[in-house]
Parts: structure tokens; sequence; C-alpha cells
């Protein structure tokens, strides 16, 4: 049953999928945004996993304890979330343009031939 | 006294600077300064370069703390070199800006626009010295936000769709390169670049490490618009304002590359980025269908933007395949390319800055006559696209002179003639937009509008480094030459 004990794992297998599949399959800018927060947050969750040691305590220097997580993971993927709510900030402002350019977020209608405006 | 903390300094200067250029809000300061800033990257890089060839690699441990636990700066032939191409084109490009950006961007957001480009320009810089594989995240996602911000701000609401694409395929590819290097951690317990290059050798029989050797080659292939995955480019390049256009054609994808040899050659190595892998020979065939299908895909184009574009989709290609010959000419080829292009690109964009500027328009049916009305600007393009071509004299054809010395060293002349066919088709391309503006009579009542002076001389000094590399080869190849031997284990 060694599969079932890496069930972090399995989870970021699934989200990353799950995610990258909105962000390609989905029509809707939103959602597209939506999907691309569920692919990162799923790395958020590789990185968080991968600093967990079996049977460690948080990393505070305390007398007779002598297994510690890592920590840097955590501290990595701080950064690593301020980007991706960076990058949703963004997309979301560049989103709201887009709506009030074409009136519609579908990619179906942003993609109509058109004259240029 | 100072030059301890060049390579600091390279970041620190334009990044503090952004928020400067925020409180000072008028458009003209914020100009000012970020040229003042932009000229002084580009000092510092010239020092930088100086002193790595004088006396070797240059380690800087930021706040003091040694490597591999600190963050180091390390500058060596490789990326003082790219140092180099990334400031100048920064600093030439961004002091054009002024008159283009007034027409083109909002009254109200033109200081947000050189503060974008002053991130930028500190990403890219960023990307490139830094020694620390998940820092070199931090700045790729520095540089990429910026320039979804910079394509987004032209008044063309086809702008923001095109800014959009870049953004989902932008994060998507610094995502899958942050796995990669999770899983690289994971194995090796480091993220310090020459660390990781130690201790990668003795675990690459690991699935993980190859899942994330896959993982970090796709991400940055999607930051540089390699084949496959160089959609976003096009519409980005085309919609984008005109001195964007020119600073990304010029340097973003040029920086990605080099972070692709970084993974390639120096965390990897050649041996198991090209024996265990079979990379070279997928780069290769890439490269081939890139040179081909972009060169290709230029020719119906309208938008004479849109079809410059494409070229640098061909143009990676071309740089691509210098990697994929995975020798030490072939690589020579592919950094020349990398500098060569940048100079062609960064000139050939500001060619239709000049014109967007004058005519309001860069598609090609609005070029007619304008051999007469523009003559320097037209002169410059064509200057431009016989680098483009790869005729001597200019540096278009030494770096494409290398990569097929490069691929007749390996004994694979078929590969010659490809890229000697797809220069042909840069030919063609490149001759549609020649013949109308100077065959085709100009539309009646046009006058003679050469472009306004602060825009000309930007241009024709890149142009101008066209003819000047394409003689004295000695700079260029030289640093070249050792960048590659130093990258591929070879004399150092």
């Amino acid at each position: 049953m060694e599969w079932a004990g890496l069930y972090n794992y399995w989870i970021v297998i699934f989200l990353m999928m799950a995610g990258l599949y909105v962000v390609i399959a989905s029509g809707n800018l939103i959602k597209k945004m939506v999907g691309l927060n569920i692919f990162q947050a799923s790395v958020f969750l590789l990185y968080i996993t991968m600093g967990k040691v079996q049977g460690g305590t948080a990393p505070i220097i305390e007398e007779g304890i002598r297994v510690y997580s890592n920590p840097l993971p955590h501290v990595l993927i701080l950064t690593a979330i301020v980007v991706g709510v960076a990058t949703t900030a963004l997309g979301l402002a560049i989103i709201v343009r887009i709506n009030e350019a074409f009136g519609s977020i579908e990619e179906d209608d942003l993609e109509k031939p058109e004259e240029a405006s | 006294m100072i030059s301890p903390h060049l390579p600091a300094l390279q970041i620190v200067l334009p990044l503090l600077s952004a928020p400067v250029c925020v409180l000072l809000r008028r458009s003209i300061l914020t100009y000012a300064v970020t040229v003042a800033i932009c000229w002084l990257t580009f000092a510092i890089a010239v020092l930088l370069l100086q002193q790595v060839l004088a006396s070797g690699p240059i380690s800087y441990r930021l706040g003091g703390w040694a490597p591999p636990w600190g963050i180091e700066y390390r500058v060596d032939t490789v990326n003082a070199y790219v140092l180099l191409i990334v400031s100048a084109i920064g600093a030439i490009v961004i002091t054009a800006a002024r008159p283009t950006v007034e027409r083109e961007v909002g009254e109200d957001v033109q200081y947000l626009f050189y503060t974008c480009a002053l991130l930028c320009l500190a990403g890219m810089l960023g990307v490139t010295i830094t020694g620390d594989a998940f820092n070199l995240f931090v700045f790729l996602e520095i540089s990429s936000l910026s320039s979804y911000v910079l394509v987004s701000l032209r008044r063309d609401r086809r702008a923001l769709t095109a800014a959009f694409h870049y953004l989902i395929f932008g994060t998507i590819g610094a995502t899958f390169y942050l796995i990669g290097v999770g899983l690289l951690y994971q194995a090796t317990g480091t993220l310090n670049i020459a660390d990781l290059a130690v201790r990668v050798a003795g675990v690459t029989d690991s699935q993980s490490v190859r899942a994330a050797f896959a993982f970090m080659v796709v991400g940055i292939a999607i930051k540089a618009a390699v084949f496959p995955v160089h959609i976003w480019l096009p519409n980005a390049y085309a919609y984008a304002p005109s001195i964007v256009s020119a600073l990304l054609a010029a340097t973003a994808t040029k920086v990605a590359i080099y972070v692709l040899l970084r993974v390639f050659l120096t965390i990897f190595g050649p041996v198991f980025a090209f024996s265990t892998m079979p990379l070279g020979e997928m780069l290769v065939a890439l490269a081939v269908v890139a040179m081909f299908v972009g060169s290709a895909v230029a020719i119906f184009q309208e938008d004479v933007k849109r079809m410059l574009a494409y070229s640098s989709v061909a143009q990676i290609g071309y740089m691509i395949l210098g990697i994929g010959l995975a020798t030490s000419l072939g690589l020579t080829g592919g950094i020349l390319h990398l500098f060569n292009h940048a100079v062609i690109k960064g000139g050939l964009f500001l060619v239709m800055a000049c014109v967007f500027y004058r005519i309001g328009s860069v598609q090609l049916v609005d070029f007619a006559g304008l051999g007469r009305r523009m003559p320097w600007t037209m002169a410059a393009f064509v200057v431009g696209g016989l680098s483009l071509i790869g005729v001597p004299l200019t540096t278009g054809f030494v770096s494409k002179w290398y990569l097929i010395l490069g691929a007749l060293d390996k004994g694979w002349w078929w590969l010659a003639v490809l890229i000697l066919l797809s220069s042909l088709l840069a030919v063609i391309y490149v001759w549609r937009v020649v013949e109308v503006a100077y065959f085709r009579a100009p539309p009646e009542a046009a006058t003679r509008l050469e472009a306004p002076v602060s825009l000309l001389v930007p241009t024709w000094v890149l142009i101008a480094a066209n003819i000047y590399f394409g003689i004295d080869t000695r700079v260029s190849v030289g640093v070249a030459k050792r960048a590659a031997e130093a990258l591929m284990g070879v004399g150092a």
C-alpha cells in the first residue's frame, strides 16, 4: 500500500491536471483564471508536501526535539503565492478591461473577425 | 569601493527606481529617470563584462550569506554577455520611447509605462545574473508580469486579448519551471545552480530528476516561444505598443533562451541533456520546423509588425538549432545569433515604431511609396532586412555562417542546405515590404514625412551595429566562443 501513503502527491497530480484542463478547455476568461489558480495551488501543495518530514515537528529549536520539518519549501512557496496573487490580480484587471472594450469575456465572442477599432 | 557591489547594483538600480517613477508621475520626468537608469545599468554591464573577461567569474553573496544557503549572484562569461545585450538594447530602445509612447499610450498611464519598463528590465537582468534556481523564477515572473502590462497598454483593444493570452501562457510556463525546481530540490536538497550542477550528476538515474528536466525544459520553452509553444508571441508583438515590441523581441526571448542554456548545460550538463535524454535531435527537429513554418507564415502576413513577429519565431529556431547541435561550434552560432537577432529585431521593430508614428499603421498596403516619403527609415529597414536574411557584411551572416559550420562539422550537410533554404524564405518576406515601399506610388497628396530624429537616431544606432558587428567580429564572436566553450565544459 505504498501508493496510499503518498496520497498528498495524488491530490497534487489531480489538482494539476484539473487546473490545466480548465485553462485549456474553458472559453470563459474568468474560468480560465480559476483554472490557472487551481493549477498554481497544486504546485504550492507539492512544495508544502515535500517539506514534511515524517514525525517531524515545527522547526523551532526546543529541548528534546530532534526531528524538524524542512521550513525552506514553505518559505519558498510563500513567495510563489505572492507571485500567484499578483498574476491573478493582473489577469482579472485585464479581464475587466476586456469586458469594457469588447462587452464580453467569452473567447468565442472575442475571436470574431473584426475591423481595427 | 563600489566595484565589488556591481552585480547587486545591476538589479537594485532599476528595481528601486521603478517605485520612484510611480511617485514622480509626470511623464517627462519618469522618462528622464528611466533613460538615465537604463544607461547606468548598461555601464554596469560593460564593467562587469570587463571584470569577468579579465579575472574570471564573479560570485556575489547577497546579504553576506554564503552559497549554497544564501542567494548568490554569479557572473561568468555567458551571462555577462547576455547582461550586456539586454541592458544595451534596453537603453537604446527606451531612449527612443518618448515620441511613440506619447502617441500610443494613454496620457494618464504613461508614467506606469516607464515604471513597468524598468521592472521588466530589472526582472530580465535578474534572471540573467542570479545563481539561484528559485530566485530565477521570481525574477522571471517580475519581468513577465510587467511585460503583460506593457503589452496591454496600447490604445487598441486587441492588445488586451493578446496580453491576456500572453499571461495565461507565461504563467503556465513559469509554473512548469517551478514544478521542475521543486522536484530537483526534492532530489538534491539545494537550489544554488552551481551546487545543483554537482549534485544532479549523482542522481540522474532518478525518475523524478528526469521529470524535473522535462518540466523545466517545457516551461522555459514556452517563455522562449520555441516552435510548438510559440502561439502567444505573434499577437503579443503585433498589438503591443511599438516600443514594447522592440524591447520584448530583442530581449525577453533571449533571456529565456539563456535560461534554457543554463538548465541544459550547467544544471544537467551536456552529457545528461544530449546523451541520456535525446534532447539534441528533438531540438534540431523542432528548430527546423520553426525555421520553415515561421518564415512561411511570415510571408503571408498583411501586417508588417506581425510578419516580423513570425520571423522571430523562425529566428528563435536558429538559436535552438545552435543549442541542438550540441557542439561548441554550433553553440557559438546559437549564442551569436542570440546577440545578432537582438540587434536585428530591435532595429527592425524600431523602424516599425517610426512608420507607425508617421503613418499610424503598419499594414503592408500603407507602406506604398514609403521609400520616398521616409527615406532614412526605409533605408534602415533595408539594411536590417538584409541582416535578417544573412547577407555577407551584416551580423545575420556571421551567425548563420557559424551555424552552417556547426552543421557541417557534424557531417549534417542536409542541415546546412536547410539553413540556406530557410534564409531564402526570409528574402521573400523582406522583399515584399521593400517592393511596396520603393516601387509602388505613394498615395496622392502624400508629402515627405521623415520620422523625428529622437526615433531615427536609436534606430540607426542598432542598424549600424548590424553592419559594424558584421565586419568586425572580434568582440561578438570572441565572447560567444568563450561562452560556448565554458558551457560545454571545454577549456572554460
